[in-house]
Formats: structure tokens, C-alpha cells, sequence
């Protein structure tokens, strides 16, 4: 005999969670099918950014919601995730890009958005006192932050329990098929069926989606972190740059994890990401460019995680094309953890009242209907 | 060919793989050669050797007697990544160089299991391994009164090796179980076998005795206690409380493979119940899943110097075999030897095994040294439903320092895994990253490469 639920979600990650608490608020028997454990993937191991700046423009109405959850985060998943309203910080080191930015955040004030503050030099050094000094000014959004990855995860999987949600961990799903007006679902050891399924399986969601006859286009990428000794604490947000892969964040203990998008290996058959060194030296290079005075601080351990990259860096959100009754969230393109809470909640309101609150047209899997998937 | 680590197993591969006229680079972070067990035997004067006594001399017949322009020793270079293609990076004085090798051996040794009782954090506290290597930096003998405590062959030794430089030994606490002897009796054979391992141990005893150090046998509950630094070792025998004034203890509970660089490069390891640590997997040679990677020594399973050796000498017949060269006969001739020379170790392994003392450490000693995550630390997060030792480092820090847990990582295991009464096996280990020692962003930024666009 299946287990029967009325959801089932393949992939316990950060969306499928959330996609499982905002499903049993709303009253639904939900099932999460993890093939490791929550957090083992991106989700746990990411730069726990929560950076609405610099958002493609059709993710920001669903970031700047994201970021009124992760203002209240314990009223969602009952711990603070280490979140910390620490501010965003991108800077610009010719004018050229600080021109970019001008028309960016421009733009983004006709279209309703006035997060992303332009600021010169002046108060780019008072913010960051520590910066080289042939920066020229910056984008500045004070209420963007970060919180602790792992940490966040494991509260998400609290409370999806606590609500009743259950998660079944070393169980992947190998396959998938109709039975009746229900999905069946296989894993290793057991069947599991609903009439409803979601896809939130991270670097692994055209798989899964293929297994429904959905298609995308998803690249498997080795997103590098690494991080630092402790050093005595000289700057308070996250800085990226404009002209530069680089994320940059120094922690209460005085570590500094330096990411931003310099790619390692993934090799999503193993369940593995593996560093590349090259990779390392130019985040190395970056650091020494923008923080001289790094140079002769040690780098203690580097890794990477498995993410999903689509080629328009936008995540996958919506209903399948396939077949009725499943749904996709993946393909979140290196910048998913900021919108996790929001997420779950558009994926519940399609599921029980067929519409999604927020505009999510821009994510359909459809778009890709002329591309050759990897 | 490039080897890594200059101990017994290394120096052999590199003499041997000369033998074949293979030209070969010797890495080592020491500035000289002889590893940890023969650390600066070319610098050594007569005095030194004599209070290192005889099985230290012996490390001298290792060193190259002539230059050889095929050979390549790089000294003071602390290698932090290498790469399944063979590549070797790696830290010196002038900063950050790289080399690629056909071939490579990993003779990176052992590293001592830390011996976690309470209050070793405190100054005064040592390995009694860095207690050796003051021993052979010459000027730096330990002053006061000096306490000896933990199990293993290299505690007699370095007691005896103190009493002949006349360093005041207070005690001698072993802590080694009785119930070991039981078990350990069962391997004599093997042990007789090994008739020049016997001798050395009895020789040894011998001395130990006429130097005559209080020796206390089957110690329990061992504390060390002090404020600002350590003043005493607590510990009970039979029931009986004892408290030895000192002004340095050392502590002792044998060693374990050094598996950082295979455990970054995601080989398989295997556990080891009876010492109670993980052995990367590896086959005839030093063999392992990674075609030019073989294994020497100590780093694939604690063997000793004399068999060390051997490993290093088959390890380097092989890559010579694979190169064409007809070594049948020496692989033959070595595998006896180092048959015989390993047939003492499953005695040695069961007399030895690791105490209670450190692998289930009270509630409020710390364990992880770098991130300070005490025993009871570890017991909470199993309680609130760690499962594996990577959830823990990523929930309560163990293993996130510099060192990456390579002090702590096997004790993290075992009080997890006594905690949620499940195998080790299930609680894993540490996955452990590049680079394997910490490396500068200048020395970093010297691999950096144009990106494609
Ligand atoms: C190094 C790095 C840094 C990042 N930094 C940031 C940042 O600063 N800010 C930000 O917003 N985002 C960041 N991200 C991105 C963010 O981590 C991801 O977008 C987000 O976590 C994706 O969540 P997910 O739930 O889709 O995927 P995942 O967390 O990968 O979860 C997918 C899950 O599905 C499971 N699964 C897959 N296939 C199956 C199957 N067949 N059966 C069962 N289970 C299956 C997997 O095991 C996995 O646990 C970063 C990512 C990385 C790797």
C-alpha cells in the first residue's frame, strides 16, 4: 500500500520546506521526500545572503516580500536564522559602472522600488571606512543583511515537522508516475501518492522534471566559498561589486567568507562539488584588489555547493507544462536562500487557490521551449 | 615522481625511485629530513643520539650520502593542495610555488590522537610528541618537574629518553587498561615473531626502571589542575586518589593516520575498531582509487618506522614497475619483510587501543580546541538531533577552525556516536577542504587566471 498525503514534495531544501510549512498552515497532508538531509545541498552550505540589490528585475517584487519575512523570521520558523539586518553594500570602481548603477536604480524608481540608494564616495567610505580608495561611490540597501545558512535550514525543518509535515530523509525519488488522478511516487524503499506534486529538487530538478515530462535547461553548478581566519572586525555589511565576481561578509567571530560566484566542479551524479584553485586565486585577487591590507591574511577552508543555474539566472517558478496537478520551484541561480519564505507561500496559493499573488509570468519553464536542455 | 612527507616511508621511496633513475621532488614542512621519528637526524651531535638512543641513530642511514642532481628535497614547504592530476601546491618561505608529478606518494605520517581530559587546555599541557621534538631541537629541555601520562610505546620511550637527558621526571601514569593486556595476549604470537620490537621493549622497560621514575599503572579519571597554568595531575588508581605536582605534562594516547589530504581528495577510508580510527583504503604498493596516488607509512595505517620503510620502498617499486622496470623480485623480497615486521602490530594495536579518557571526555572539557565546543556541547546538539558529525560542525562549529578538526575530528566522532548509540561508521567524518593548511591571499592570488568571458 502507498503512504497517501495530499502533497508530495521531491527535494527537502529550503523551498521545498517552505513550500511544505505554507502548505500545512493551509490544512494540506504533506509529504517532503529528501534523498540526504535538509541542508546537505545549496541550501545549508550557501553565503546566506539576503540581498534584495542588484535582483533581475522580475525577481524584486518577490525579494522585497521575502525580506519582510526575514525581517520578523522567528514569527515564520520560530529561531532568528542568524539573520542580522547588516546591510548590502555594491560598489563601483570607474564611473562607467557607477553610471550603470545610477540608470539601475532609476529604473527601479519608475517601477514603484526605492531600496537601492545610490551613495559617492564620501559616504561609501564612511560606510566602509576599510575600502581601497579608488572606489567611487556605491548602490547601498541598509535593510538587506545575512543569516546563518545551516542554522536557517534546520528551522525550516522544525517547524515544517512541528506542523505536522513529514519529511522522509534518504529517500529519493527514482520515479514517477500517473495512477489514476493521483502521482505515485517512487523512492528506494517506498510509494508514496497524491494528487498534487512539487518539484523543489534544487540542482536536480530537471531530472526530476523530466520524470513528468517537463524539460529545463538547468546547469549543474560548483558555486566557491571560502573562508578566512579570524581578523579584527573592520567592516559591517556585505559588499559586492559591480565590476567584479565577489561577495564578501565578515562575521561576529572575525572570519571573512569571500564568494560571488567564482565556480568550482559539481558533479551531481556524486552528490559532490569539488573546488577549483584557479577559482580561489582570482577570489584571492579580488580580496587583495579591493583590501590590500588582506594580503597576508590566511584562507583556512574553501568549498562549493551544487546549485542550479539556468541560462537566464532566473529560478523556475510555476505550474508544470506537462501535466496538471505538479508544480516547479528550482533553478534559483545562485541567489535562492534570500527568497525562500516567499516562495512556499506563491507555490501554496497556486496549489490551493490556483493563482499566485505576485507576478511570476517571468518564471514559466515554458520560456525555454526553443532551448536545448543539458 | 614527487613524494610528500620526509619521515622513513618517504625517504625510502625517494632513495629507491633514484635506484631507477627516476627523478623525484621530497617535500617536507620540517626544514629537514627524518619526519617525526627521525626529525633533524642530520643535524644531530653525538650527545643528542645518545639520549635518543639507537633506534633514533638508525634514521641516519636514510639520508642521501651524496648530491644527486635527480633528486629534488624541498624542505620548509608545507603543501596544502594536491590535485587528482597531480598537482602539488605548496607554501615556502619566498611564498607559493606549484609542481606536477606523474607519480605521487603521500607519506604525510601520523598525527598524535588528542588525549582530551580535562583541563589540558592549560599552559603547561603538551603532546608528548611536541614534548619529543623539544627533545631534538637542541637548548630547549624542559625545566621543573615533568609528568608523563597517557598509553602508547612512545611514552616509555620518550620517559626514558628524558631520564637519560636527566630532565626531572615526576611520574609516569599510564592509563593503559589492564583488560588490554587480556586482549592483546591473544596476538603474542605475532609479537614473537617481531623479535627485534620485543628486545627494544624490553630494553626499555629495563632502563625505565633503573632511571626509576614513579610509574603508576591502569590510571583513571586523569585532571589536570591549575589556574593559570597546570600545577598537578589528578588521577585515581584502584580507587585510590593521587595528585603529582608538576610544572609539565605531557600527554599521550598513541597516534593515528594523518588523512587530511585523503580525506580532501574524497578516497574512501575505513574504519579501524580496534584503534578506534579511519585507515584511507589502500592496495598492494600503497595503491589507491587515484592511478599516479600511492600510500606510504604511517598515513595509511599506523605501522612504525621499520615497516614505514618498507611501504615507502614498495610504494616506489611500484611506480618504478609501472614504468617499465623489472622489480618482481625486490616487491617480493620487501612484502616478506614487511609481512614479518607487521606481525607484531595487531599486539601492539590491542594493547594500545585508545582508554575511555579520550573517547568519552567529561561534559565540560573542551574538545574542539580552535572553536572551543566542549564534550557536553557535543552531547546537546546529538540530544536536539544531530545524526552525523558534519550536521554537528555546521550547527555547533566543531572542526571549523584552522586546523579543520584535524585535532578534534576523531574524538567529535566517537562522543557523538556514544551519544546516539549508533556506529562511528554512521556518524562519518569531518568532510575536510582545501586548502589543507591555511594558505595567504597573497600566496592564493599567485593561482588566480584570466577568466574566460
Ligand atoms: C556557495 C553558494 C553560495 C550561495 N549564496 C547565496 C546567497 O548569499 N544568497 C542567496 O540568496 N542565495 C545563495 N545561494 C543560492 C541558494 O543557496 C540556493 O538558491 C537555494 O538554497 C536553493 O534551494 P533549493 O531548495 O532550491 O535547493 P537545495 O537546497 O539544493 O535543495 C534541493 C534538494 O533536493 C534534493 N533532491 C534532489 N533530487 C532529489 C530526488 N530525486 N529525490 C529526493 N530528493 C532530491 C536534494 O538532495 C536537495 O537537498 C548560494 C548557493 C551556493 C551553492
Amino acid at each position: 500500500m502507498p503512504d497517501t498525503s495530499d502533497v508530495i514534495i521531491v527535494g527537502g531544501g529550503l523551498h521545498g520546506l517552505s513550500t511544505a510549512i505554507h502548505l500545512a498552515k493551509a490544512g494540506l497532508n504533506t509529504v517532503v521526500l529528501e534523498k540526504d538531509h535538509p541542508g546537505r545541498h545549496a541550501s545549508g552550505v550557501n553565503a546566506g545572503g539576503v540581498r534584495r540589490l542588484g535582483r533581475h528585475l522580475a525577481e524584486v517584487p518577490l525579494s522585497v516580500a521575502a525580506l519582510e519575512v526575514w525581517e520578523n523570521i522567528d514569527d515564520f520558523v520560530g529561531d532568528d536564522c542568524g539573520f542580522s539586518a547588516c546591510g548590502q553594500i555594491q560598489i563601483a570602481e570607474t564611473e562607467a559602472e557607477l553610471a550603470q548603477q545610477a540608470a539601475r536604480v532609476e529604473e527601479l524608481r519608475t517601477l514603484g522600488f526605492e531600496h537601492e540608494r545610490l551613495i559617492d564616495q564620501a559616504a561609501l567610505r564612511q560606510i566602509v571606512p576599510a575600502l581601497a580608495r579608488h572606489c567611487v561611490g556605491a548602490i547601498w540597501c541598509p535593510e538587506d543583511g545575512a543569516a546563518n545558512p545551516y542554522r536557517t535550514t534546520q528551522a525550516y525543518f522544525r517547524t515544517a515537522r512541528s506542523l505536522g509535515v513529514r519529511v522522509e530523509l534518504g529517500a529519493a525519488v527514482a520515479n514517477i508516475e500517473r495512477a489514476g488522478a493521483d502521482w505515485q511516487v517512487r523512492t528506494v524503499r517506498d510509494s508514496f501518492q497524491a494528487p498534487v506534486l512539487v518539484n523543489t529538487a534544487g540542482a536536480w530538478g530537471h531530472r526530476v522534471g523530466r520524470m513528468i515530462g517537463d524539460d529545463a535547461p538547468v546547469e549543474p553548478a560548483a558555486p566557491m566559498l571560502m573562508i578566512t581566519e579570524r581578523v579584527e572586525p573592520f567592516i559591517t555589511p556585505v559588499l559586492g561589486a559591480a565590476g567584479r565576481k565577489l561577495s564578501f561578509k565578515q562575521y561576529g567571530n572575525g572570519t571573512v567568507m569571500i564568494g560571488g560566484g567564482q565556480r568550482g566542479r559539481a558533479v551531481p551524479e556524486r552528490n559532490i562539488a569539488e573546488t577549483k584553485l584557479a577559482g580561489m586565486g582570482n577570489s584571492a585577487a579580488t580580496v587583495k584588489a579591493l583590501f590590500p591590507q588582506l594580503g597576508p591574511v590566511n584562507v583556512v577552508r574553501c568549498w562549493a555547493g551544487i546549485e542550479a543555474i539556468m541560462p537566464d539566472v532566473i529560478p523556475v517558478i510555476g505550474p508544470s507544462k506537462a501535466a496538471a496537478g505538479a508544480y516547479h520551484a528550482f533553478g534559483f541561480s545562485g541567489h535562492g536562500f534570500q527568497l525562500s519564505p516567499i516562495v512556499g507561500r506563491l507555490l501554496c496559493e497556486l496549489i490551493t487557490e490556483g493563482k499566485s499573488s505576485l507576478p511570476i509570468e517571468a518564471f514559466a519553464i515554458d520560456r525555454f521551449d526553443n532551448v536545448q536542455s543539458s | 615522481m614527487a613524494v610528500i612527507g620526509a619521515g622513513p616511508a618517504g625517504l625510502v621511496a625517494v632513495a629507491v625511485a633514484r635506484q631507477y633513475g627516476i627523478e623525484t621532488a621530497l617535500l617536507d614542512e620540517q626544514p629537514r629530513a627524518g619526519g617525526q621519528i627521525y626529525r633533524n637526524i642530520g643535524a644531530a651531535d653525538e650527545a643528542m643520539t645518545a639520549i635518543l638512543g639507537p633506534e633514533y641513530a638508525q634514521g641516519r642511514d636514510l639520508l642521501p650520502s651524496r648530491d644527486d642532481p635527480g633528486r629534488h628535497d624541498i624542505f620548509g614547504a608545507s603543501v596544502w593542495q594536491i590535485t587528482r592530476d597531480g598537482g602539488i601546491y605548496y607554501s615556502h618561505e619566498s611564498g607559493a610555488s606549484a609542481l606536477t608529478a606523474e607519480h605521487i606518494i603521500l607519506a604525510t605520517g601520523a598525527i598524535e590522537r588528542p588525549m582530551p581530559i580535562p583541563g589540558w587546555t592549560l599552559p603547561g599541557v603538551m603532546t608528548a610528541g611536541a614534548g619529543q621534538t623539544l627533545l631534538k631541537n637542541p637548548g630547549l629541555l624542559p625545566q621543573g618537574k615533568v609528568v608523563l601520562a597517557g598509553s602508547g610505546p612512545l611514552l616509555w620511550l620518550l620517559a626514558a629518553q628524558y631520564g637519560r637527558a636527566g630532565v626531572d621526571i615526576a611520574a609516569l601514569v599510564e592509563t593503559t587498561p589492564r583488560a588490554n593486556l587480556h586482549r592483546a595476549a591473544l596476538k603474542l604470537p605475532g609479537l614473537l615473531r617481531e623479535g627485534e620490537l620485543l628486545r627494544q621493549g624490553r630494553a626499555l622497560r629495563r632502563e625505565l626502571k633503573r632511571l626509576g621514575p614513579r610509574h603508576f599503572k591502569d590510571a583513571r579519571g586523569l585532571r589536570a589542575v591549575g589556574e593559570e597554568h597546570v600545577r598537578a595531575l589528578c588521577f585515581t588508581v584502584g580507587g585510590q586518589e593521587h595528585e603529582i605536582p608538576c610544572d609539565l605534562l605531557l600527554l599521550h594516547m598513541g597516534v593515528t593516520p594523518n588523512v587530511q589530504f585523503t580525506r580532501a581528495l574524497d578516497l574512501p577510508h575505513d574504519w579501524d575498531d580496534v584503534q578506534r580510527c579511519w585507515r584511507p583504503r589502500s592496495g598492494p604498493g600503497g595503491a589507491t582509487e587515484i592511478s599516479n596516488l600511492r600510500l606510504a607509512g604511517d598515513g595509511a595505517g599506523i605501522v612504525g618506522a621499520r615497516a614505514a620503510a618498507l611501504q615507502g620502498r614498495l610504494a616506489a617499486l611500484a611506480v618504478a614497475g609501472e614504468m617499465g622496470e623489472a622489480v618482481a623480485n625486490a616487491v617480493a623480497e620487501a612484502g616478506n619483510e614487511l609481512s614479518r615486521r607487521l606481525a607484531a602490530r595487531p599486539f601492539l594495536d590491542r594493547l594500545f587501543a585508545p582508554g575511555a579518557e579520550c573517547l568519552d571526555p567529561p561534559d565540560d572539557t573542551i574538545v574542539c580546541r580552535c572553536e572551543e565546543v566542549t564534550a557536553g556541547g557535543i552531547r546537546d546538539l546529538a540530544a536536539r538531533g544531530c545524526r552525523d558529525v558534519n550536521q554537528l560542525k555546521a550547527l555547533g562549529r566543531p572542526g571549523m577552525g584552522p586546523c579543520q578538526g584535524r585535532m578534534c575530528g576523531l574524538t567529535v566522532a566517537e562522543v557523538l556516536a556514544r551519544s546516539l548509540n549508533l556506529p562511528i561508521e554512521d556518524v562519518d567524518y569531518f568532510r575536510l577542504r582545501w586548502p589543507a593548511k591555511p594558505v595567504s591571499m597573497h600566496e592564493l592570488a599567485m593561482f588566480a587566471e584570466a577568466e574566460d568571458a
